[in-house]
């Protein structure tokens, strides 16, 4: 029964978004009930009644548009670094013995606490955050691709080699695509972080985007509103994490 | 009926003369550092392969055959002796030399046509003369109407094939097998070596097998080569006279059986060696803990 569900294409969407729909309902009679505070958590009818207010009166589209910019950016950035980073610590296997437990120390820092050194370095600007969203993503990236590359199955490296493949050639060829969808679990991880600093550091520079809006909703006491500028925050989660699927798909399509 | 005929052979002693060869593995040595010491995992190991002639170098487990293939296939250095294809030395892994490995080796990312075209791909040959021969090699190994799959939507025997498939578009001198069909059931198997037989039967193939399977070694093989348990070195040649072309039903034949029995005998000691050679590292370890 459940298998001839998920085979169907359009259900498993809709119980998600019947889940969702049925998550919100819940809270929204647990707030009318008085079970939830109503001056803690707003209603989600109220929420939804604060977008168009949100959408027009705070410019959210333009600080939407300026927040996916920087993550988008970040995202470029980590991706480059990040990838480039694991191949090197792969190809060298020195500095991965010199370097590896420092990098996954990096991924567990809480980065997000270096803004003020970035604000003097780089100054009050888009630049700022997103180098702190780069930082953040870094590290997760870099510690994927060199776990995907180190895990390719020794035979398929033979292959390789029983083909007479140059190094560049076993490495596009065979190292890279075994190590993808290793590599894309440390994107997503990496866009995570990167997106929770782009937000925290707007926020707390009080500067551009999603997190400076909530920072300003918060502070005027307006919790429907800040909570729908979260959702636009949401909203850039879901798109980056389609952008990195899709890619996914394109590079490597079936496992 | 086929008479069983076989014969001792010594260390370092070539069966057919290097001339006739296509294949000559001369006096191999080939030394692990262990834990525990050097190990020699081969020792002294001669043969040569004749041009088109399939070949099958059988032995317990342990007795150094993958250490072989991968001498062979040149993804082993630091070894003594020699290994030469048509009088050139091999100094690593060699054009002439197709392997098939004995893990599952399919690209996952790429279907079965790209797969099978990939070393086509590396040469360097445009796309559309790629995939045509591609195309009739998956017809060859039995996968026409599969050439848009992908491994993970293959049986294991497929994904087998295709590795085959991928192996012989390149066209090599010699094709090198490491238990190719170990990680397959006994009906798959024999299947298997029918197409194998075919396949050879086709193309006129020169084959080295390397298995610990007797009966698979009986069915596809002219020559096998009797291996000792560690270090490995030739115990014994065998010619197997069986008539061909043949198919998976020649293992009900009398001779067959006696072929069968005979190997067995050669290779029961070298396995009850290497039986109790774990047993003995087992307690060891036992004590040891």
């Amino acid at each position: 029964m459940t298998a001839a569900l998920a085979k169907n294409r359009f259900f498993p969407a809709a119980l998600g978004i019947g889940s969702v729909v049925a998550f919100v309902a819940t809270v929204e009679l647990l707030i009318r009930v008085g079970i939830i505070n109503r001056f803690i958590v707003p209603m989600p009818s109220d929420i939804i009644a604060a977008f168009p207010r949100v959408i027009v009166e705070e410019h959210v589209l333009q600080r939407f548009l300026l927040t996916a910019g920087e993550a988008f950016s970040a995202s470029i950035l980590v991706t480059i670094a990040g990838v480039a980073g694991g191949v090197v610590l792969h190809r060298y296997h020195l500095l991965r013995l010199a370097t590896e437990t420092w990098v996954a120390a990096v991924a567990a820092a809480p980065l997000v606490l270096m803004y003020p050194l970035y604000l003097v370095i780089f100054g009050r600007s888009a630049l700022t955050i997103v180098m702190m969203g780069f930082t953040a993503g870094l590290a997760p990236v870099i510690l994927k691709t060199l776990e995907g590359l180190l895990a390719t199955r020794r035979v398929l490296i033979n292959v390789g080699k029983s083909f007479n493949l140059t190094p560049s050639q076993q490495f596009w060829k065979i190292l890279f695509p075994a190590a993808l969808p290793t590599i894309f679990v440390g994107l997503r991880l990496g866009l995570i972080f990167a997106l929770i600093n782009i937000v925290g550091v707007e926020f707390l520079i009080n500067f551009g985007g999603l997190g400076q809006l909530i920072n300003e909703l918060a502070e005027r006491y307006d919790l429907p509103g800040t909570y729908a500028a979260i959702c636009f925050v949401i909203l850039v989660s879901i798109c980056v994490f389609i952008l990195t699927e899709r890619l996914e798909r394109w590079l490597r399509p079936v496992d | 009926m086929v008479a069983v005929r076989s014969e001792r052979v010594g260390a370092g002693e070539p069966k057919i003369g290097a001339a006739d060869a296509i294949l000559v593995v001369e006096d191999i040595v080939k030394r692990f550092e262990t834990p525990d010491g050097v190990l020699t995992a081969i020792d002294h190991v001669s043969l040569s392969v004749a041009p088109g002639e399939f070949v099958g170098l059988i032995g317990p487990s342990g007795c150094g055959k993958s250490t072989l293939f991968n001498v062979i296939g040149g993804l082993l250095d630091g070894y003594e002796g020699t290994v030469t294809v048509a009088g050139e030395r091999v100094r690593g892994p060699h054009p002439a030399i197709g392997m098939i490995f004995q893990e599952e080796s399919t690209f996952p990312w790429r279907n079965v046509v790209d797969n099978v075209a990939f070393p086509l791909e590396i040469a360097g040959l445009p796309r559309a003369e790629r995939y045509e021969r591609a195309r009739q090699f998956v017809k060859l190994v039995g996968l026409d109407g599969f050439e848009r799959r992908y491994p993970a939507e293959l049986s294991g025997g497929m994904r087998q094939r295709v590795s085959m498939a991928r192996t012989l578009v390149a066209q090599p001198k010699i094709l090198l097998m490491d238990e190719p069909f170990a990680a397959l059931d006994e009906q798959t198997r024999l299947l298997l070596g029918d197409k194998v037989l075919q396949i050879q039967q086709q193309l006129k193939q020169t084959t080295l097998l390397i298995t610990h399977n007797i009966t698979e070694a009986v069915q596809l093989s002219d020559r096998i080569v009797v291996m000792t348990y560690r270090p490995g070195q030739v115990k014994r040649m065998v010619d197997i006279a069986l008539p061909r072309p043949r198919s998976s039903e020649i293992v009900s034949s009398e001779a067959f059986g006696r072929y069968v029995a005979q190997i067995w005998s050669d290779l029961r000691e070298e396995a009850s060696r290497g039986l109790d050679d774990e047993e003995m590292r087992k307690l060891r370890e036992g004590e040891a803990e």
